[in-house]
């Protein structure tokens, strides 16, 4: 497992260690199974197409998973996520690859526990924003 | 012919919408998920999340909530309101402490407000959906709020 992340190794404005995420069809059925969403546009492209989609999309929250995975890595088995938030944007597709990012936006310790905020999206491979979001994590403190 | 069975659905849709209205705040009935290993696994394989945290099924990572209890709130969204399609606008979630194998959830959600415009699609609903997750011990271990674009 990689280092513990501590509330000393974090600045305001620093990055996030990026996360990117190569969602396949298949991926998305084992999502279903997962999730228990079982909403076709997620899986069947003909139904997808009669709702006005261009084919099989990415479910939201999978995405919303993605975004999670990315600060539950990054914050180690120390941290805490505590607060995840994020709303859909875009499209994605299968095939296309999910990059998740963040940056760090605030740093305070409060009832001596020590919180950090980000800012999060997730990008297609054209660099839109397919999400966007917050995250409050507690970190621990070498002090 | 067309136009007029097309308005008859809009009729018909707009009483489903305002029977949800009518349901703003109202909690719906709780559900019960004990939570296996398998599930876990399940989960984070779905996701692609190979953390050494959760591969043994024991600790579940914190967007488990979301699978939790998800097919039934879908089936009783719809049992209301049987939508063409519906579209997740946004997800937000608090964590309080991580939820582990062996525990008994009990979900229970409620419309935290909903309201409607004329989209590309015709009338759409835009609900925000509440959910609060409990563990055996009566303790709130998370909760959740789901912006829903239902039309």
């Amino acid at each position: 497992m990689s280092k513990q992340l501590h509330y000393e190794d974090v600045t305001v404005g620093g990055e996030i260690t990026p996360l990117v995420k190569q969602p396949t069809t298949m991926q998305l059925v084992v999502w279903a199974g997962a999730s228990g969403d079982y909403n076709p546009i997620h899986y069947d492209k003909d139904f997808a197409q009669s709702r006005g989609l261009a084919g099989v999309i990415v479910p939201g929250q999978l995405i919303g998973a993605f975004l999670g995975q990315m600060m539950t890595d990054w914050i180690g088995g120390k941290g805490v996520l505590r607060k995840l938030s994020c709303s859909y944007k875009g499209m994605s597709y299968p095939g296309e690859a999910v990059t998740c990012k963040g940056k760090v936006t605030k740093k305070y310790v409060q009832n001596s526990e020590h919180f950090v905020e980000c800012s999060l999206w997730a990008e297609n491979p054209k660099g839109e924003k397919i999400a966007s979001g917050k995250a409050m994590v507690i970190l621990p403190s070498r002090g | 012919m067309l136009a007029q069975s097309k308005l008859l659905d809009v009729a018909k849709a707009s009483s489903d919408i305002e029977k949800l209205k009518s349901k703003i705040g109202v909690e719906w009935q709780p559900r019960e998920y004990e939570i296996g290993r398998d599930m876990i696994r399940r989960f984070t394989r779905a996701v692609g999340d190979p953390s050494p945290l959760w591969q043994d099924g024991a600790v579940a990572p914190p967007t488990f909530i979301l699978a939790i209890g998800f097919e039934q709130f879908v089936n009783d969204l719809m049992s209301l309101v049987p939508f063409n399609t519906v579209l997740m606008g946004g997800t937000e979630i608090e964590c309080y402490q991580p939820i582990k194998r062996g525990d008994v959830i009990t979900t229970i959600f409620k419309i935290g407000g909903l309201r409607e415009r004329e989209g590309q699609m015709g009338r759409m609903a835009f609900m925000t959906f509440e959910s609060s997750y409990k563990n055996q011990r009566q303790e709130l271990v998370a909760k959740c709020r789901q912006m829903i674009i239902g039309y």
